[in-house]
Parts: structure tokens; sequence; C-alpha cells
């Protein structure tokens, strides 16, 4: 294999990669304009949409457009379940211990998973044909057209949702300025409970489309959310347009990484990155610098 | 048509409200005076629905409100113009004002919010002409302004506002207190007015009560207040001049 088709076979591979820690950031970042918190159970939500797509159309044998329809909005579901029972019932508390009550769930997530599912590997027929395209030499999946367009997707629709629904403007109404949204007359607990629906169901598509490729099991989540949130803290915590190009910038570092260095150093990238821009421009790549002053975390 | 009954309000250990009962009726404009930290703001958020009484009761056109959450008590037709505007600032003119007509959407249709919008460019016509630019880009009053507009989209009978001239001119402030007064005239709203500026409150305002540290000192028709010898001295100005004999 040449340089050139070396590169370019690394390129796709990344943004693929990258395509997933992006949609794992913008989940992280809805949760975090809309209550200031990290849901750490973000990775979990891409775990159980692979898992519970694998269940509804391998074992039992629903048709794909179906099965990712129930998928989707069974993790909605989950995720709206557990800011009712983990988020909601606490009166003021603490952000610190919001977040914590997310790690916990994400450790309950990954248990209640291994229980039903086992600590098993489970594949998924790619969407399309698994026959490479080959594009100046380097061969292709052509399921990470799928993933790149589901992203693409996954953007535009956030992207009308927050500019031109009523809905999705009381979203950033109540992420700018919360009590100012509240004396308006939005209800704030449920823009959450919103928030946690919609994260949740990004996250599942993340898992649908991503379990082709890469298969799927239990304890796969915590690693997606640390480079998702690695991904949203180099984008600026938040920042919409900035977790999607961070995150495809952290999935081709990581493939380039892999391909030019080494494969044992893969996951140690995105957290190298991490602390660099943690050192160098603490409010991510696209900041403005007010901004990020005023913030918790 | 607003009765608060000895209300008691603080945070953790402090007490800020001390036993304060006070009631606005219909078609007035009444005034709360007082200093920095007397607890005027307070008082506003815990009839709005910000922050919960500890005891007392406000009841709302013969309703307790006083555990009403805040987007309720908007539904119920009280909305606040918070203290320093508070407006949205990343989003357009024209999309605080929907916002503000948030509770009332679904009810009411595009069309009665658009004609409502319309009512509101009549208003402050300012507005109309910034519509599409981005609220921050605002000026102080034109700030002002909307965040008047987007609580009365949501069509309240009592419209409550806390320090509407905080940071503004003085001509800024006449053309707000004249709006303020003609909505009271022309629409029957009532209105509830918290201010530091004193004068110009008891000049609008029919009646008016003074908060020193969390408790009503005093209370009366605005004319009285403003000829009052302790509120002259206190809040107007005036040079305290010793009494011989």
């Amino acid at each position: 294999m040449s340089i050139e088709s070396q590169i370019v076979q690394f390129l796709f591979t990344g943004i693929a990669l990258g395509s997933i820690y992006a949609m794992v950031a913008l989940g992280f970042n809805i949760i975090y304009n809309a209550t200031g918190i990290l849901n750490f159970a973000q990775g979990e939500f891409v775990m159980l949409g692979g898992l519970v797509m694998v269940w509804l159309s391998v074992t039992l044998g629903l048709p794909m457009p179906l099965a990712f329809a129930v998928t989707v909005a069974a993790v909605m579901a989950v995720g709206a379940l557990f800011e009712r029972l983990a988020i909601y019932p606490l009166k003021k508390p603490p952000v610190l211990i919001l977040i914590i009550i997310t790690l916990a769930g994400s450790i309950i997530f990954k248990g209640s998973a291994m229980l039903l599912w086992g600590k098993k590997t489970y594949s998924l027929p790619h969407f399309s044909s698994e026959q490479p395209i080959a594009v100046l030499g380097a061969t292709i999946l052509p399921q990470t057209f799928w993933i790149i367009g589901f992203l693409a997707a996954v953007v535009a629709a956030l992207a009308l949702f927050f500019n031109c629904t009523m809905l999705g403007k009381a979203m950033r109404a109540c992420s700018f300025n919360p009590t100012a949204a509240s004396l308006v007359g939005i209800n704030v607990k449920r823009i959450v409970l919103l928030s946690f629906a919609v994260s949740a169901a990004i996250g599942a598509i993340a898992g649908i489309v991503f379990t082709p490729v890469v298969l799927m099991e239990y304890d796969r989540g915590t690693m997606l959310a640390l480079k998702g949130f690695c991904a949203a803290v180099l984008g600026g915590l938040g920042n919409g347009a900035g977790a999607v190009v961070a995150g495809l910038l952290i999935g081709i570092l990581e493939s380039f990484g892999a391909g030019f260095i080494s494969s044992a150093y893969k996951d140690a990238i995105a957290l190298l990155v991490l602390l660099l821009v943690l050192v160098v421009r603490p409010g991510g790549l696209l900041s403005r610098g007010e901004a990020s002053r005023l913030k918790d975390f | 048509m607003l009765r608060l009954q000895n209300i008691h309000t603080g945070y953790g250990d402090i007490a800020v409200l001390k036993n304060i009962s006070l009631h606005v009726s219909r078609g007035e404009i009444v005034t709360l005076i007082g200093a920095n930290g007397a607890g005027k703001t307070t008082l506003l958020n815990t009839i709005c629905g910000l922050v919960r009484a500890r005891s007392g009761s406000i009841v709302y056109n013969d309703r307790p409100v006083t555990d009403c959450s805040a987007d309720q008590i908007v539904r119920l037709g009280i909305s606040q113009v918070p203290e320093g505007r508070q407006i949205f600032a990343p989003l357009s003119v024209l999309d605080n004002l929907r916002l503000g007509a948030y509770t009332r959407a679904r009810e009411w249709g595009k069309k009665k919010v658009q004609e409502r919008i319309e009512q509101m460019y009549a208003l402050f016509p300012r507005l109309q002409e910034r519509a599409q630019q981005y609220a921050g880009t605002l000026s102080g009053g034109e700030q002002q302004m909307l965040a008047i507009a987007r609580a009365l989209m949501a069509d309240p009978c009592l419209l409550v506002l806390d320090e509407p001239s905080m940071g503004l001119a003085p001509l800024v402030i006449a053309e707000i207190f004249k709006a303020v007064a003609r909505l009271r005239d022309e629409r029957k709203t009532t209105i509830f007015l918290v201010e530091q500026n004193a004068r110009t409150a008891l000049k609008y305002a029919d009646r008016g009560y003074v908060i020193e540290t969390g408790k009503i000192m005093l209370e009366g028709r605005s004319d009285d207040l403003l000829n009052n010898r302790e509120v002259q001295r206190a809040y107007l100005g005036r040079q305290k001049q010793p009494i011989w004999e």
C-alpha cells in the first residue's frame, strides 16, 4: 500500500471513529447546556443503542428501519427514566453531586447490560453491502459512509431543532438564563428531562451505526464516554459546532496515531489531546475567552 | 387581586423577609421602595414562585398560590420583568417576544401570537426596528423595553417590575414609566413596581410600601409618602434639619 492510500485509509477510518465521538460529545453538550451537568452515562447510551439494536434486529428478526426506531425510542425512555429517578427528585443539588450520580448511573447501566447480554461481543449486519469501495487505493467500508451520513443528519436535525422550533429556542433560553426562562413560564425541569431524552437518542443512534464496524459489548460505553468527553472539552463545553470539529479531529488523530506510531497508544492520544487543551486552551478550540471563565467546569 | 399575609422567606440560616403583609388591588399601580438588600427582589421572587415562602400565604384572585411553581404563576397571569432585564441575549428580539408567549402559544395559535407581537411593537416601536437583531446588541433602554414586552406577551393581569430604572438615563426612565402608566390606563393591567428610585416610582404609583431590612415600615398613598419626613430623609435625599424646640 502506498503512503497516499494509507493516508486516505486512516483518514476515513478516523472520520468514522470521529463521527461517533462527535455524537457522544453532542450528547454531553445538550445535557451540559440544560443543566451544567457532565453526564458520564452518555457512553452507556451508545452501548445500549448497539445492544438493543442487536437484540431487536438479529435475535427477534425485526426489519432494520423498525428496529432502529424502536431502539432509539427505548434508549430515549431509559435516558428520561434515569433523569426522573436520579436527577429530578433532588432539590437544588450541587453540580458535582449530580455528576457523581451520572457516574453511578453509568455503572448501573453497565452492570445491567452485563446481566442481560452477558460478556459476549455482539455483531450487527452492515446497513448495506459489506463490499469495500476502493478510493485512491484505500478500501473503505460502505458503513463508513452511513456513519458520516448519520452524523450529518443528527447535526442537521439539531440545528433545525435549536434554531427553528419554539421548544428548541426554549431550551437555548434555559441554558442561557434558567431564571429568566422560568419567569416567562418555561418549565425548566421539563427541559432538563427533554435534554436527557435527546442526548440518549443521539447516543443510541451512534451505537446503532457504530456496532456493525466495531462490534458491541457491555463495557464499551466507558471508553466512548471518555473520548466523547475529550471531544466536548476540546470543542469547548456546550459548543455544538466545536463538538463536531473536535470529535472528528480526535478520531483522525487517533487513527493516524494508531497507523503510524503504534495501535497500543490509540487510547492515549485522546487523553493526551485533552491534557494539552486543558493546559494551553482550557476554554476549548472554538471558545471565546470570557465565556469559559464563567462556567463551573 | 394579590394579597400576601405574614410572609417569611430566607436563604439557609438567613431570614430575609420578616412577616410581610401587603395587597395589590385590580387596576392599581403599587410600588415597593427600599434600599439595597432590603429584600425587595426576594419578595418579588417569592410572589413569582422562584423562592419558597417559609410561612405565610399568597392569594391571587381568591386562589392560594403560595406553593405554585414559576411557570404555573405565569400561566395564572402574573408576569415578572426581572431585575437587570435578563433578556435572552443570544436570541433575536423576535424570538425573545415569542418565548414570552411560551405558556400561551398552544392555546393561542400562531396568528394570535403574531397579533400580540404587533401590539408590543405598537407599544415600543423601537423593538420593531430591531426585530431581527440579537437581543444582546440592544441598548440598555431598548433591553428594558424588550424585557417588559416579553413579560406582556403572556397577557398578564398583574405585571411585576423589578427596578426598571436600573442603569438607565433619566430620559429613558421617563419613557419607560410613561409606558407603564399607559399600560394601566389603556389595558387595565395591574402593576406592582419595585424601585430604589423612590421619587419617580412614587410619582407614577397610586400607593406605596416602604421596606427596610425585610420588614414593611410604612405604607400609604403615594402623595402621603412623598410628603412623609422619614421617607424624604431616607429615600428622597432631603437634608435632615435639626429641629429646635
